[in-house]
């Protein structure tokens, strides 16, 4: 009979969940992870990963397709889906089994079912864990962490069926590729696989509820991504509605409304990418105080809900849903709960985030919009591709990076790009945010030559009038 | 009607100093010249006498606070007839100079003898490194903050952005006026670990860090080291103290050298003197200042005209002032001038050793043990008491030849301690 006791049990073996066991395991805590699919959670098995590896080959057709710009002589480019997915597949699983094994090398004792808040045993929580292979088991530790994540939104008339109307789950696993695809809402999910389908092929039209796409980007970014995406033969719908969709055999018709104006639109996939909800069901929440709030669980900074002992983190305890802030969340909540000194709350601000799409989109921190709404006095600087040596030598000239600083003290107050590799570069940014860095520091900084990273550079000197490459 | 004490300037720089003790209460009545209370300032305790007659209504400010500002009110008298504080009192704003009832038993120092403050440093004060974002020193710098005095909640003790944000203003640290000339140098990181204590800066020690700092900074020193013969001077002193028994006083050989000093710097006025920009200062009177350790730190009480007082009267003096300068009770004027200073490490059994300048002085004479050495005289080895001494000297004001025709003087008083009653 496995060990039910432990000094920590987490719930969920996602990114956040798995990062939290390993660093509890590393402060000596007994620990256990209850995971009901598979380690590594949606970000390893259905989401960041194995997009990433099928958006990896989207990039590799592209170039393919314009060797003649590079003096390549390529004939008969074709590809074959199946093989594209279990590519992405085969990547998934071997992280997937990766972390399994980190599991073990940091003894923590995996559970393979859904776990529940069940009650007290004096001063430990009590969790009832019904295992994959039917049985049940009542496992007890000091400190519980939910970690449980998220999944798709479905909103009512557009719900995925898993055939014809995806979510990002089929979307990931097609039989076929779609020869035409609707994209409804145009956040980092829906955008890249708008961009995937459009590059390998199909025509894509993507709807956004909101003025424009990305909508959680600066204004700037956005625009761009518009032209950058409508030159690639998307079609983009802002301040759309997708109000109904008739399925038919093989495809589904939808009526989009822009302006008042309602038009139909006949095409062989829909994939709904309207935001996502809080995996907060089946917890056995009701009759604690723990507190649910529009699908997510209320936490303090230190990853405390209401009920003494149990903590949440990730996805579940509320945006931003990135799994680099749920693995740091996971780290800082554990260390509290080990009472190591000098542990801090996450500042939001701080948070990178990175869409996949083409060109890349990365940011951190505030929006030039959001800046000028504190009332700050700002210093803008922006930087072209076009500028930059290394963008033009890898027929990489579109795009930019703007940096936005509080005139009065030189705080980075957030950078905004959009072009070649910049989900790479922004976690220079991300440093100099952490460390608190003014425009001084990063305008001492070395950058090397040649490297698209000296954008970052020229766009600091940009924001003082001191640009020097264009 | 009711007079406000005020809190006095006890020096042209001081801006607010500890009230340490009250000598009055409530009620007591006082006359002009009595001591009210006991004022501690960076360098010493001060007396306060009371400058009009009056009974006390109001102890304002309680004994033991700190950083009262110069001109606050810390008490009311009462004139006759008046029975009670009256409404409204105390008043916050400075009031006209006709009300100030207190004054410093010591008089204004002597403008000459007062260098002016000298530049505090731009970097911590403290000369330690402190760890602070670059946006936190630049939010510092722009508020006005002395980072030394913020507590860091960044990883390590950091200061950052959050601290220096929650500072208040008001309640503000404020840091030093921030100086035109830059730092001449880059303190050296101090890495402190875990078991190292922060002890912070006592008001003594930071005029002593920069005072010396600033010393070894500008002043051009070199230095001169001679060996005194003392075996006549240890005579003259036994010889001394039998007569100076019946005053109560026991002279000892530090009191000899500084009366030798004195009378070496009256045949030398080039020598007791201070370098200015625009000229030389020589002094008029010999005033002597000697270097004493106390728990705070190091002072210099001077011995004022020392070349013509005897060595019995230097003595009873000297400790007088020592005996002061370590329960921190020195007047201002009793450690604020001198024109030559002497340090003597001797008892440490220290043999030899180079002292900085005490500013704006210009020679400071570092006085080694009196100890037994083999020495030869007309080619023979024999044993004498040796006493090695070495002088620092501010070259702008004295060259080497005349440094070292000043020790040839100071040699021939304390070899030969007769010539000191010529």
């Amino acid at each position: 009979m496995a060990e039910t006791s432990f000094d920590l049990i987490v719930v969920g073996g996602g990114p956040g969940g798995y990062v939290a066991a390993i660093r509890a395991a590393q402060l000596g805590m007994k620990t256990a992870v209850v995971e009901r699919e598979n380690m590594g959670g949606i970000c390893l098995n259905w989401g960041c990963i194995p997009t990433k590896a099928l958006l990896r080959t989207s990039e590799v057709y592209s170039l393919i397709k314009h060797a003649d710009a590079y003096g390549l002589s390529v004939k008969e480019v074709s590809f074959d889906a199946k093989k594209i997915v279990d590519r992405s597949r085969k990547v998934a699983n071997q992280l997937s089994s990766g972390v399994s094994m980190l599991m073990k090398k940091n003894k923590i004792t995996v559970f393979d079912g859904a776990a529940k808040l069940a009650g007290t045993d004096g001063a430990k929580r009590k969790i009832a864990v019904a295992l994959k292979d039917k049985s049940n088991v009542t496992l007890t530790a000091k400190d519980v962490i939910l970690a449980t994540g998220a999944r798709a939104r479905q909103l009512p008339g557009l719900e995925s069926d898993g055939k014809l109307v995806w979510s990002y789950k089929e979307a990931m696993v097609p039989p076929e590729f779609p020869k035409s695809l609707l994209v409804i809402g145009s956040g980092a999910i829906g955008i890249e696989f708008a961009s995937f389908y459009r590059t390998m092929g199909a025509e894509v039209t993507v709807c956004e509820v909101l003025d424009r796409v990305l909508p959680v980007e600066d204004e700037e970014v956005s625009a761009f991504a518009k032209r950058a995406f409508e030159k690639q033969g998307m079609k983009i719908l802002t301040g759309a509605t997708v109000s109904n969709l008739k399925k038919g055999a093989k495809n589904v018709t939808a009526t989009i409304t822009v302006g008042g104006k309602a038009q139909d639109i006949t095409v062989d996939r829909v994939i709904s990418a309207v935001g996502i909800v809080g995996n907060v069901e089946n917890l056995g929440l009701e009759g604690t105080k723990v507190k649910v709030e529009k699908t997510h669980i209320v936490i303090d900074q230190w990853g405390a809900t209401g009920e003494p002992n149990v903590y949440a983190l990730g996805d579940v305890a509320g945006p931003p849903w990135l799994a680099h802030k749920a693995m740091h969340e996971g780290v800082l909540v554990v260390e509290k709960i080990a009472g190591v000194k000098g542990v801090h709350p996450m500042k939001t601000e701080n948070i990178p985030g990175c869409t996949y799409c083409q060109p890349q989109v990365a940011s951190i921190g505030l929006t030039e919009a959001a800046a000028k709404a504190k009332g700050l006095q700002l210093k803008v600087g922006k930087f072209p591709f076009i500028g930059n040596g290394k963008a033009i030598a890898l027929g990489e000239p579109e795009g930019f990076i703007k940096t936005i600083f509080d005139a009065k003290t030189g705080e980075l107050l957030g950078a905004h790009m959009i072009g070649a590799e910049v989900t790479e570069l922004i976690q220079g940014y991300s440093i100099a945010k952490t460390l608190e860095t003014t425009e001084a520091e990063l305008m001492a900084t070395v950058f090397p030559h040649p490297t698209l990273s000296e954008m970052m550079h020229e766009s600091v000197l940009a924001a003082y009038g001191r640009t020097l490459h264009i | 009607m009711a007079i406000n004490i005020l809190m006095p300037a006890l020096s042209p720089t001081m801006t607010e100093g500890k009230l340490a003790k009250w000598h009055v209460k409530v009620g007591d009545t006082v006359k002009a010249g009595q001591v009210m209370c006991e004022i501690e300032t960076d360098k010493a305790t001060m007396e306060v006498e009371a400058v009009d007659e009056g009974r006390i209504g109001q102890l304002v400010v309680p004994e033991g606070t700190e950083a009262v500002k110069v001109n606050a009110v810390i008490a009311i008298l009462l004139e006759e007839g008046e029975k009670s504080v009256p409404a409204g009192a105390p008043t916050a704003a400075p009031p006209p100079a006709a009300a100030i009832a207190a004054a410093v038993v010591a008089p204004a120092p002597k403008a000459a003898a007062t260098a002016a403050p000298a530049p505090q440093p731009a970097a911590a004060p403290s000369g330690a490194r402190v760890f602070a974002s670059p946006l936190a020193k630049r939010i510092a710098a722009d508020k006005g903050l002395d980072l030394s005095r913020i507590k860091g909640s960044g990883p390590g003790g950091r200061i950052v952005k959050a601290d220096v944000e929650q500072v208040k203003p008001g309640a503000a640290p404020a840091a030093a006026p921030v100086p035109k000339a830059a730092p001449a140098f880059t303190p050296q990181p101090v890495f402190a670990a875990l078991g190292d204590t922060r002890v912070p800066h006592t008001s003594i020690r930071k005029v002593i860090a920069r005072r010396m700092l600033e010393s070894k900074q500008t002043v051009p020193h070199f230095y001169l080291t001679v060996d005194f013969e003392i075996d006549a001077l240890l005579t003259a002193r036994a010889a001394i103290n039998e007569v100076a028994r019946k005053k109560d006083a026991k002279v000892s050989v530090n009191d000899m050298v500084i009366k030798a000093c004195a009378k070496a710097l009256r045949d030398h006025p080039e020598c007791n003197a201070s370098w200015t920009e625009d000229e030389m200062i020589e002094y008029g009177a010999v005033d002597i200042s000697v270097a004493v350790a106390t728990d705070r730190g190091l002072i210099t009480p001077i011995i004022r005209n020392a070349d013509i007082k005897g060595a019995a009267q230097i003595s009873i003096e000297m400790k007088d002032l020592a005996g002061r300068a370590k329960s921190g009770k020195l007047k201002l004027e009793e450690f604020q001038g001198g024109g030559f200073t002497i340090s003597n490490l001797g008892m440490f059994g220290v043999r030899d050793f180079g002292a900085i300048i005490n500013t704006p002085q210009a020679m400071i004479l570092a006085v080694g043990a009196g100890e037994e050495r083999v020495v030869v005289r007309k080619g023979e080895m024999v044993i004498r008491n040796i006493m090695s001494c070495t002088l620092a000297v501010d070259h702008r004001v004295v060259d080497g030849a005349l440094g070292a025709q000043f020790l040839q003087t100071l040699k021939a008083y304390i070899e030969q301690p007769a010539a000191m009653l010529v």
